[in-house]
């Protein structure tokens, strides 16, 4: 694994995966667009609101699939000291607050016609909230240090702390008398939803997935080359070296 | 197309919701990108007048 944690190898092996990531992002974000607004049937319940749930969806499995990899590259940060494993959470922080909040917007959107409330204090609602502020507290902390190593700690701290949230957002639909419904896609016994709209959904979850797999390594990049201009100034390395400094010990 | 734009009378909902959730999603990527077209501006500034 270290191997692959090398930041030069890093950028070599991102400039090769990004185009790929993006133009597959791209492609299935277009044909889950497609799908989702002309394809799929209007629910027999729901009517055409039911389209909310193809960006909802997705949007709300990678709020929490970001907070997982920030939480497990923390993980490695604080037991490896890592110094590629920091800059992939603080990363990541951003892009899975972004779909926190696309979750929490479209949710309200859907929840006002379908409930006939903007929100309530439900478990899952509110979990997924807890989970907005973890984001924001984590962006918040790792920049409240002058020492951005001691930034990054603290953040990492913070982030595994969270990650007790992950779990309670996952189950509270069954823990909980939730207003939310329970899982209909990843449930014990398959899927309860009909295929006409699990297929455009989980081209949208793909889509998802590689917009922030693309944007997750062009963070990165952005990073490791913040990390360079930062050496560079303190006159530490030569220009054009392939060994980088990582954030100073 | 009026159908369609007006989505069974859910208009006021669907349409923000996908206004939002495309306007975040391009938020992302242009922060990223402009952030990183900022240090690789910086990267070649320093190399040049290093090289001299």
């Amino acid at each position: 694994m270290h191997r692959f944690a090398n930041p030069a190898r890093f950028m070599r092996l991102s400039e090769r995966l990004m185009p790929w990531c993006t133009a597959g992002a791209v492609g299935f974000l277009a044909v889950g667009f497609y799908l989702a607004l002309f394809v799929a049937p209007p629910d027999y319940q729901q009517g055409e609101a039911v389209r909310i749930m193809f960006v909802h969806v997705p949007a709300a499995w990678m709020a929490s699939f970001a907070y997982l990899f920030m939480a497990v590259a923390s993980a490695v940060a604080l037991i490896w000291r890592h110094p590629l494993a920091d800059l992939a959470a603080q990363a990541a922080a951003p892009l899975g607050a972004g779909f926190t909040l696309i979750c929490l917007v479209t949710g309200s959107l859907w929840g006002q016609p379908m409930w006939g409330t903007w929100w309530v204090w439900d478990a899952r609602l509110t979990s997924v909230l807890v989970l907005f502020f973890l984001y924001l507290g984590y962006i918040a902390l790792v920049h409240a240090f002058d020492d951005p190593t001691r930034g990054a700690r603290a953040g990492a701290v913070l982030a595994l702390v969270g990650a007790v949230n992950l779990p309670i957002i996952k189950f509270s639909v069954d823990w909980w008398n939730t207003l939310h419904q329970p899982a209909s896609v990843f449930r014990i016994g398959g899927p309860t939803i009909d295929r006409a709209m699990l297929v455009p959904l989980l081209v949208m979850a793909v889509g998802f997935t590689l917009y922030f797999a693309a944007l997750l390594m062009l963070r990165i990049r952005t990073a490791i080359l913040e990390s360079r201009l930062r050496a560079a100034r303190l006159g530490e390395v030569e220009i054009g070296a392939e060994t980088v400094a990582g954030p100073a010990q | 197309m009026m159908d369609f734009l007006a989505m069974g009378g859910y208009a006021r909902f669907v349409w923000p919701a996908y206004g939002v959730a495309v306007l975040v999603l391009a938020l992302m990527a242009i922060v990223s990108f402009r952030s990183w077209r900022h240090r690789q501006r910086l990267w070649s500034e320093i190399s040049t007048t290093r090289r001299r």
